[in-house]
């Protein structure tokens, strides 16, 4: 049975001036230790899903206006805050974008590592305070018992990213959502940061949501991946099988857009023509079809469902899905096939 | 590079130190932030010269010094065979007018309360290469040149996206009918399907205007996409020089190979069989760099003598391949294995 269950989460921002469709109609479930990837662009909705879901959205224009969120038989939409918060940090913990707006800059790293423990595993203060040592050790921070007394700034953002991800296990969380975690790091700082959480995601057994708009990123970490676009997912998949044969044309066209280091150099990079839809307005057809070469008629007009092809846990929102000859040319490369 | 390479821009030993000041009534210099030091490499007529490193490397410092927007402290940029470190502002301007720069930031580099044809026909009109009617028709085809609709002309930054503003920058930079570019970061600020656009706009530019392009990206594998040769810089230093597919191909620099490791790349059978070399620690002050090789604080492939003692100069390996390692020689040759590293506390 899976772990979180979510079922047509609809997300609208309302304002005096206009309604936001952010999500519309997000499914999927979450195995225990399952690694999930939600890709897409800026604006998509990823972030919101995540936020949705524990009920963190920005107030008073995010609401929840449809579909739930069931975790461990509960309806986390439906919970009074009371509950929800008992969940939220314990159960389900998440890190964020920017490592120096999420932390305090007022308190001590030590002081805010201990916060939770004392609050959710209601441990005394010594103890929590060796464990929260522990904690920053597990992350990387090197002489970690020394610098509990430091303050955030203190830290560089790697390090602080690191703390960010103390914080975030130290209840031992069942689920861990992250949300763009090394967008604001150089490239050597996140293969560090992606090395820790793969490797504490392994040995604690966690269950990981990474969202981020790198598809690299996804290829690295997660098992399963899923690609939203206007607030839709609209192709879900193992990460092998949906990066060998993307059979949505947004994931084709994202994938063919950017420059891959280890191929030889292209003469042209082949881009998605226009910009994404504005979610001011329900779609009535796909939304991709304006920029889409495959749209058909069927396309501009009615919505498409997620479906599945290929195999029973590949599924795609398309009326004309990709053809196998416009599939990309490494493919060949990917030959696991036996589901994990 | 060979005798047949004719360089548009030459920088010897350019240094760009920020001064620390400290003091409320007495001003006191105690230090310097060494953001450029001791740089030096050329630009050929008609290349793209990709300039790589992370955050804090001084690459932007480099881009901003060649235009004069930072005076160097010590050095000279030569531009077309002129040395133009020393000149005055008003020297500089009938210079300026052949060096534009394009910016990270589509958002705050484009004035908000200017119409996007005042936006691209300023330059015009300051440095009077065409006046009255002749800046509309100008502007007009620029339009057209960087594909933004001609009704453009008369709307708000506001009212476009972030890559249809980058455009408009870029309608900017060319219309005075400059030799060199310097485009900072150009792409990093737009999602992937809208900066391959940008992308390849820049390509077909440089082949219409016949465009010398300097790359500044923190990104390697858009940078050698569009590159013909990349530097990469470390803590104020160029630490490695090379064809584009030659750096992929043959990295000898260290801090290189550790870069090309950590950038993933979209494909789980090729993430999964790679073998990394994670760089630990952070980059450290540049107001106070590491002896030696700045790099050895970090290095894999450190070795007990000679890294944290004495610098090493860029010297060339093979065709146009220069690296500042000691023992580039030996980790080419496979005599030095990468080992553990300790970062060390800050």
């Amino acid at each position: 049975m899976a772990l979180l269950s979510v079922r047509d989460l609809e997300v609208r921002f309302v304002t005096r001036r206009a309604t936001v469709h952010a999500v519309n109609g997000v499914s999927f479930d979450l195995e225990p230790g399952e690694t999930l990837g939600i890709v897409g662009e800026s604006g998509c909705g990823k972030s919101v899903t995540s936020l949705a879901m524990l009920g963190i959205l920005p107030k008073p224009a995010g609401r929840v206006t449809g579909g739930s969120v069931v975790f461990q038989d509960r309806d986390l939409l439906k919970l009074p805050d009371s509950e929800l918060r008992k969940v939220r940090g314990r159960d389900i913990a998440m890190i964020f974008q920017d490592p120096m707006t999420s932390l305090n800059p007022v308190l001590t790293v030590g002081r805010q590592l201990t916060e939770a423990l004392t609050a959710h595993l209601s441990m005394d203060k010594k103890e929590a305070v060796k464990q929260a040592g522990e904690l920053l050790d597990r992350v990387g921070i090197p002489a970690a018992a020394t610098r509990l007394n430091d303050y955030p700034h203190q830290f560089s953002g790697g390090m602080r990213q690191r703390v960010m991800i103390a914080m975030a296990i130290s209840c031992r969380p069942k689920v861990l959502i992250a949300d763009e975690p090394t967008t604001a790091l150089d490239v050597t700082i996140q293969a560090q940061i992606l090395d820790v959480l793969s490797t504490l995601v392994r040995e604690e057994g966690m269950a990981l949501i990474l969202i981020t708009h790198d598809l690299g990123v996804v290829a690295g970490v997660c098992r399963r991946t899923n690609v939203m676009y206007a607030g839709r997912f609209v192709e879900t998949g193992s990460t092998d099988e949906l990066y060998a044969r993307p059979r949505h044309p947004y994931t084709l066209g994202l994938l063919k857009s950017v420059p891959r280091l280890d191929a030889a150099r292209r003469e042209r990079l082949e881009p998605i023509a226009g910009a994404p839809p504005s979610n001011m307005h329900e779609a009535t057809g796909c939304p991709f079809a304006p920029r889409c070469v495959y749209a058909t008629q069927e396309s501009r007009e009615r919505m498409p469902e997620l479906r599945p092809i290929d195999r029973h846990d590949h599924l795609v929102a398309c009326w004309n899905p990709v053809p196998d000859a416009d599939l990309p040319e490494h493919e060949i490369v990917a030959a696991e096939w036996e589901p994990r | 590079m060979t005798a047949a390479s004719d360089p548009l821009v030459r920088v010897e030993n350019l240094k760009v130190w920020f001064k620390i000041r400290s003091g409320l009534i007495i001003d006191r210099h105690v230090g310097d932030i060494r953001a450029v030091d001791d740089v030096s490499f050329d630009i050929i007529r008609g290349e793209t010269l990709g300039l790589v490193g992370e955050s804090g490397c001084g690459k932007t410092t480099v881009g901003r010094t060649l235009v004069r927007l930072y005076e160097p402290t010590d050095g000279s940029v030569f531009f077309d065979g002129e040395d133009i470190s020393h000149l005055s502002q008003r020297e500089l301007r009938p210079l300026r007018r052949r060096m534009q720069m394009v910016f990270q930031d589509p958002y705050s580099s484009l004035n908000p309360r200017q119409s996007v044809g005042n936006i691209i026909g300023e330059p015009m009109r300051v440095h009077s290469s065409a006046t009255g009617g002749d800046v509309d028709g100008a502007v007009r085809h620029l339009l057209d040149v960087v594909g933004l609709p001609r009704s453009a002309y008369s709307r708000y930054p506001h009212e476009f996206s972030g890559g249809q503003r980058q455009r408009i920058g870029l309608a900017r930079s060319l219309a005075l009918n400059p030799d060199l570019i310097i485009a900072d970061e150009p792409v990093s600020a737009l999602d992937v399907s809208i900066q391959a656009q940008i992308i390849n706009l820049l390509e077909d530019l440089q082949d219409e205007f016949h465009l010398t392009f300097l790359f500044i990206a923190h990104d390697l594998a858009v940078v050698r996409h569009i590159s013909d040769r990349i530097a990469v810089m470390y803590l104020g230093k160029i630490v490695e020089i090379a064809p584009s597919d030659d750096l992929y191909a043959s990295p000898l620099h260290p801090y290189t190979i550790g870069l090309l490791s950590a950038i993933p790349i979209p494909d789980p059978a090729v993430e999964r069989g790679r073998e990394r070399i994670i760089l630990t620690g952070d980059l450290p002050s540049p107001a106070s760099p590491p002896s030696g090789c700045r790099f050895h604080t970090r290095c894999p492939f450190r070795q007990p003598h000679r890294c944290d003692t004495e610098v090493p100069e860029l010297r060339v390996l093979g065709d146009g391949h220069a690296v500042a390692c000691h023992f580039a020689e030996e980790i080419k040759a496979g005599a030095i294995r990468p080992h553990e590293v300790q970062p060390e506390p800050l």
